[in-house]
């Protein structure tokens, strides 16, 4: 099966996926003052912004997410962390097959290599954010319950997903440069459509809206952050699953749309 | 054993056109024609049923004009395209000089560099880490390895991924012209470790436009040509034949360019009736010492303007330029011969006359001049039509295009008739010498020094 040899195929450059990640995580904060510093710094600056502006200024109306704005901050932090992997996965594998054209015309090596790198170079960054968020969780109060352990079930889920909408994005954009500028509109679109300044629960008086933001899977992956780590409950099995499934058929999608393009890359690019 | 083999390989190219390739994802969506926009619109066949086999230990030479599928077939070898159709084995672990440093990352160090380049080459990091002194002596950058690959200049760049390129140890060995951009002193190191690999019985794949080094190295060679082999066998052969059809081609690209300044002249006398206005020249003679070598280009454009000037008592009619057996060429070989023929028509009897050649460079440079006074040939009649004919039996001229002036006039300088660059020639070699022209020499040496001949 052809699938399974490009697999077999990748999983031999599995040194060079490892070694490229570590090349990105280095170059990335290389000649900044902070470094790594700044996989912590990038989300925390994004959830004061949205503590001010929701938090004191806007005021969430869910009880649920318990008093005053440092909870909501809280809550805010456990659904920003994964979005930054998504979005900048996303952002990252728009971009990737041209800006290592040099690689795929001249080294011989599977191009799907690249956006799993972008994809994982980008988890990589979200774990190094997460030792901060479960200290912010222990400090203010929300202490880590045994449904935590669950979380890299979701990741999984999340990973599944990413690198499929990657592998999508990386191979279209090299015949249609427009999707990087599509993409950063759909990207605000899309995480305004993901309860992650909201809740789910702010939305119970209108249906519709929450039919509609339950067609979108990452609603369900953040929901699985907010979970575990922020409700401290039993993720939700059968949105979750389905939303595996979901992942599952992009992934299949988008594989195949990069296999079949795969060829004009060389020329492409 | 046949290390590499090709049986009947073909490497199509999807062409899409520029219609299609400007076309963007919204006019995509809006037409519906979003997979059949991704549809190439031509195909193109870079390479076309080769088939050809290496044996271990054999040098192969691939020589063609440019896009003739030597650098496809190189990348065929190395698996980074795919044939289309046929068949492609390669023993061994393989190693292409064909980018060097591809994939190096300007903000991280050479250290690092060296090992990410290294695993993308197939090293496994104990390896690497055993080459690494090697690796960075090679190159020698042993103080700067340390530094951000982006501060350093393109040589040591190069030279760096040569250095671990070569350092794979690969069994088959693909160079792709990477030598044409080394510095003076790196490339000889490069020619003696690519010699240590000849010895040691490594297979290499050679593309090069450098048909004296292709002819010297290689056991068997093939000369591709839109994406076909034309021949192979006798490097020596091949490249002669090679050689041999580049002129025929010069001669036809020539013969084309000539009939377009021919009708672009003839445009040009139609809008201004009458001749070109003589310029003021102080009748110079054929033979008069050159104007001094113009430096600037500008200058170099002027000495190479065609002119032409007298009243044309005597007139040149035509000029032909033959080569020793008398046919009519544009392209010649150094030491053939190069036969001038002037046609020449008097409208008066004349008893004062002097025929005269020039032949200058490119740089507007004047190689030879001579005429048939200086020569001390008395002239005493002329009258009706003639041919005048001057035969150089060697031509002693380097490679590159040469622009020849021809006149008759009287012995003080009057013109009759002067064309200046009017005609022009190519002399094409192999040999990479440089000047003005080749002065006949030989080279001999006492028996303590050693020295292979070139290869003849």
């Amino acid at each position: 099966m052809k699938i399974a040899s490009n697999f077999r195929e990748v999983y031999k450059h599995r040194l060079l996926i490892r070694t490229l990640v570590g090349r990105e995580l280095k170059a990335r904060y290389r000649g900044t003052v902070l470094g790594f510093f700044w996989s912590f710094f990038n989300p925390l600056l994004l959830m004061v912004v949205y503590t001010v502006v929701f938090g004191f200024i806007l005021k969430p109306r869910d009880p649920s997410l318990g008093s005053g704005p440092w909870m909501y901050a809280l809550y805010l932090f456990c659904g920003l962390l994964p979005w930054t992997w998504f979005s900048s996965s996303s952002n990252d594998s728009a971009n990737v097959l041209m800006v290592n054209g040099n690689l795929i015309k001249k080294i011989m090596f599977p191009a799907e290599v690249l956006p799993i790198v972008a994809v994982t170079s980008n988890f990589i960054n979200f774990l190094f954010g997460l030792p901060i968020l479960l200290i912010f969780l222990a400090v203010l109060g929300k202490p880590l319950t045994v449904y935590a352990l669950l979380v890299p079930v979701v990741m999984l889920v999340q990973y599944v997903f990413t690198l499929g909408f990657a592998l999508l994005l990386s191979a279209l954009t090299v015949h249609f440069r427009d999707i990087k500028d599509i993409l950063s509109n759909l990207l605000t679109f899309w995480f305004f459509a993901t309860p992650i300044v909201y809740s789910l629960g702010m939305l119970k008086d209108s249906s519709t809206l929450r039919g509609i933001l339950n067609l979108n899977p990452m609603t369900h992956i953040i929901s699985g952050y907010h979970d575990c780590l922020f409700f401290g409950q039993m993720i939700h099995w059968k949105r979750l699953g389905i939303t595996f499934v979901v992942s599952l058929v992009l992934f299949v999608i988008g594989y195949a749309v990069f296999d079949r393009l795969r060829d004009s890359f060389p020329e492409e690019v | 054993m046949a290390v590499i083999e090709l049986d009947h390989v073909s490497r199509i190219y999807q062409k899409y056109s520029a219609k299609h390739r400007f076309q963007t994802f919204k006019s995509a969506i809006v037409k519906g024609d979003f997979f059949k926009s991704l549809k190439p619109d031509e195909l193109v066949a870079a390479v076309n049923d080769v088939s050809f086999s290496v044996e271990k230990g054999q040098t192969f030479g691939l020589i063609g004009e440019n896009g003739s599928g030597k650098s496809t077939i190189l990348k065929l070898v190395a698996g980074i395209a795919k044939p289309s159709s046929g068949r492609i084995s390669v023993q061994g672990k393989v190693s292409a000089l064909i980018e060097l440093g591809a994939g190096f990352h300007p903000e991280i160090s050479g250290r690092e560099n060296v090992y990410i380049n290294g695993i993308m080459l197939g090293l496994s990091k104990k390896e690497i880490t055993r080459k690494f002194d090697e690796i960075v002596r090679f190159a020698e950058l042993e103080e700067f390895i340390e530094a951000p690959v982006k501060t350093y200049s393109s040589g040591m760049y190069m030279r760096l991924g040569f250095s671990i390129a070569i350092n794979v140890n690969p069994e088959v060995l693909l160079i792709d012209e990477v030598l044409a951009v080394g510095d003076a002193a790196f490339v000889p190191k490069c020619l003696d470790k690519i010699d240590d690999f000849r010895r040691r019985k490594k297979t290499i794949l050679f593309v090069s436009h450098d048909l004296s080094t292709v002819a010297k190295i290689c056991n068997t060679v093939a000369w591709m040509k839109d994406g076909r082999i034309r021949m192979i066998g006798d490097p020596k052969r091949v490249v002669d034949a090679y050689m041999q059809d580049v002129t025929e081609e010069q001669e036809a690209d020539f013969q084309d360019r000539k009939d377009e300044a021919t009708a672009a002249a003839a445009l040009e006398s139609e809008s201004t009736p009458a001749s070109r206005p003589a310029e003021t020249t102080p009748a110079a003679a054929t033979a008069a010492p050159a104007e001094p070598a113009p430096a600037e280009a500008a200058v170099a454009d002027d000495a190479r303007r065609e002119q032409r000037w007298g009243k044309r008592e005597v007139e040149i009619r035509h000029v032909i330029l033959r080569n020793g057996k008398g046919e009519e060429k544009h392209v010649f070989h150094p030491g053939e011969s190069l036969v001038i023929e002037l046609d020449i028509a008097a409208k008066e009897p004349v008893k004062d006359f002097v025929f005269g050649i020039a032949v200058s460079n490119s740089m507007g440079i004047r190689c030879y001049g001579t005429n048939t006074y200086i020569e001390e040939y008395e002239p005493v009649a002329l009258s009706g039509e003639g041919k005048v004919v001057c035969r150089i039996e060697e031509l002693p001229l380097i490679n590159g295009t040469y622009y020849l002036d021809a006149a008759v006039h009287k012995r003080d300088g009057y013109p009759y008739d002067y064309h200046r660059n009017m005609y022009s020639f190519l002399v094409s070699s192999m040999i990479r010498d440089e000047g003005v022209a080749r002065l006949p020499h030989t080279w001999e040496f006492s028996p303590e020094i050693k020295v292979a001949p070139p290869a003849k």
